[in-house]
């Protein structure tokens, strides 16, 4: 059976980069559940795209960081922050479709 | 250059200069004998707004009371003050607004000395003429910068390096008050100009200037102290409830940024892929391996805004089921029918409805289709060219809401709950950022400084 994202991660959140870029971070529960997710490549683009309905190619980049056991990923903010339709100036909120995470 | 000294200590007061911090950490870092005491102001997250109407985001009595503790200390103890991106955004009229703050301190404190005041702005001439060589480039997903769009915009700023920060403090200012700043130079200019590396200069400053963010417990509203060795430096709390841990510390490099190990700013980048984080006994992080790299051409950063009208919105709630059902129709609907009246009227207008409930925390990100709360806030957004074209259109939409019809209606007689009367509030200005791009500077050192000799208490002359 497959497992949810918060039994390996310990923080997963949200937070513009710039006004222009959000960038989202899981910090993985210890050094075995980072090199689990970086070894089987677990999150990818593509996934990211389908899980925020975006086109992969406004998906910027996936990096591993090794001191925090964390992954982060950086993506195209639908509008830049505070353009009109704006929902979330500082981008804070915009975590919660990591949590469907399965691996 | 004097003989290098050992170590340079650094007192960071909070994350953001009127965040506020306990007086009892601040006299911690005190008694550790700072070098420098910094602080940033600034930030561009709380979006475009403050920058273009050349407000603060932080409250005045707050700046004011962060600013007295930092002022009396560093004066008295003639330990330099340096603060970065004043007033929150860095423009002229922030800086303005900030001095105003440290003279009346001054003078209630009766505190002399000499201060320094770097301007950020930089000329639309300016920009011009690199613009026509095609030397200003967006930073990523930013459009190419137009002559209209930078006609438009308005309290264009440049992030300065720790050059002009250096220069100020080289004349013998006690006080730095700087405009829109590269967070990190506040608390690495001095200590570069000491012989100091820069790589783990600004890496102590990138993290210096959130302050207790980054320890654990993290908070915005602490002090933190930071000791920059030779080859490393070393993060201590100031509050015996919060330390610095190696995950904290490493966690906060990855805080709000594209990529961890490659951190751009004026000049250059800090490249972190050969750091490392290792924990100290009580309560310690030291950090070494950080390096910066030059880059080919020294470029700022550049922000600017421009206006694009004016806003008024309507808060309002829905406790009916088959409203909640029908609600995506009903608001295509509703603005529609505004649409053809304003049209009819002559009178501009966008409008957007913020849906909570269904997506109005994440918009076009939300993956979630179904709508199964019992209730739904709906905030009403009409934005106009003047205040009272918002107004209008803000109105029009707020009535026609209330009453309209749509399929399996049974709440005839009115479909919104409004908390308040009156229910639109004018929001005034709507900015949107419009310049976010890299312009080359000769010379970095090279922004307008103003000297000034503050004379706290005396009668002017």
């Amino acid at each position: 059976m497959k497992r949810n994202i918060l039994t390996a991660a310990k923080v997963v959140r949200s937070k513009n980069s710039g006004p222009y870029e959000l960038t989202l971070d899981i910090l993985f529960k210890d050094r075995a559940h980072f090199d689990l997710f970086r070894r089987r490549n677990i999150v990818t683009k593509r996934r990211i795209a389908a899980l925020y309905r975006r086109p992969v190619a406004d998906i910027l980049k996936i990096v591993y960081f090794e001191p925090s056991n964390a992954l982060k990923v950086t993506m195209r903010r639908p509008i830049p922050s505070g353009h009109p339709g704006e929902t979330d100036i500082y981008g804070a909120q915009q975590h919660a479709p990591l949590l469907r995470l399965t691996y | 250059m004097a003989a290098k000294k050992k170590e340079f200590r650094v007192l960071s007061a909070t994350a953001i200069l009127g965040y506020g911090f306990p007086e009892a950490s601040f006299r911690e870092g005190m008694k550790r004998r700072p070098d420098l005491i910094g602080v940033d102001a600034g930030s561009t997250d709380p979006g475009p707004y403050y920058l273009g109407a050349g407000k603060s985001f932080t409250n005045r009595a707050a700046v004011k009371r962060d600013l007295r503790f930092m002022l009396t200390a560093g004066v008295r103890g003639g330990i330099p003050v340096v603060i970065g991106t004043a007033g929150g955004s860095g423009a002229r009229p922030h800086v303005d607004w900030c001095e105003e703050i440290i003279r009346e301190i001054a003078d209630e404190e009766k505190l002399s000395f000499k201060m320094g005041i770097i301007y950020a702005d930089i000329p639309k001439t300016r920009v011009r003429e690199h613009l026509a060589k095609g030397e200003i480039v967006g930073l990523t997903y930013v459009p190419p910068l137009t002559e209209e769009v930078l006609d438009e915009s308005v309290n264009i700023v440049a992030q300065m390096g720790v050059e002009p920060i250096q220069k100020a403090l080289a004349d013998g200012c006690q006080v730095v008050l700087a405009g829109r700043c590269y967070d990190p130079a506040v608390f690495a200019a001095l200590p570069i100009a000491q012989g100091f590396d820069p790589g783990l200069a600004l890496h102590m400053g990138k993290i210096l200037e959130c302050a207790a963010i980054a320890a654990t417990p993290g908070s915005g509203a602490d002090c933190a102290f930071g000791t920059l060795r030779e080859d490393s430096f070393v993060l201590e709390s100031l509050n015996p409830a919060r330390r610095f841990t190696k995950v904290s510390t490493a966690a906060h490099t990855l805080y709000e940024k594209t990529d961890p190990y490659h951190l751009p700013g004026p000049g250059g980048e800090l490249d972190l892929t050969g750091c490392s984080f290792t924990e100290l006994p009580g309560g310690k992080v030291e950090v070494r391996g950080s390096r910066h790299v030059d880059s080919e051409r020294y470029c700022v950063k550049l922000e600017g805004v421009r206006r694009i009208g004016f806003r008024t919105i309507a808060v309002a709630g829905t406790r009916d089921p088959i409203m909640i059902r029908e609600i995506s129709g009903i608001l295509a609907g509703v603005e529609s029918q505004v649409k053809d009246i304003l049209k009819a009227e002559s009178v501009e207008g966008r409008i957007y409805f913020h849906v909570y409930g269904k997506d109005g925390v994440m918009g076009a990100l939300e993956p979630e289709r179904r709508v199964r709360g019992h209730e739904l806030g709906i905030v009403i957004e009409a934005v106009g060219p003047t205040q009272e074209a918002a107004d209008a259109v803000c109105s029009l939409t707020r009535s026609t809401l209330l009453h309209y019809g749509y399929p399996g209606r049974i709440s005839t007689a009115g479909n919104l709950a409004l908390p308040f009367s009156p229910s639109d509030a004018r929001m005034g200005e709507v900015f949107e950022f419009s310049v976010y791009h890299l312009m080359p500077l000769a010379h970095p050192e090279d922004f307008p400084t103003r000297m000034v000799t503050v004379q706290g208490g005396k009668e002017p002359k």
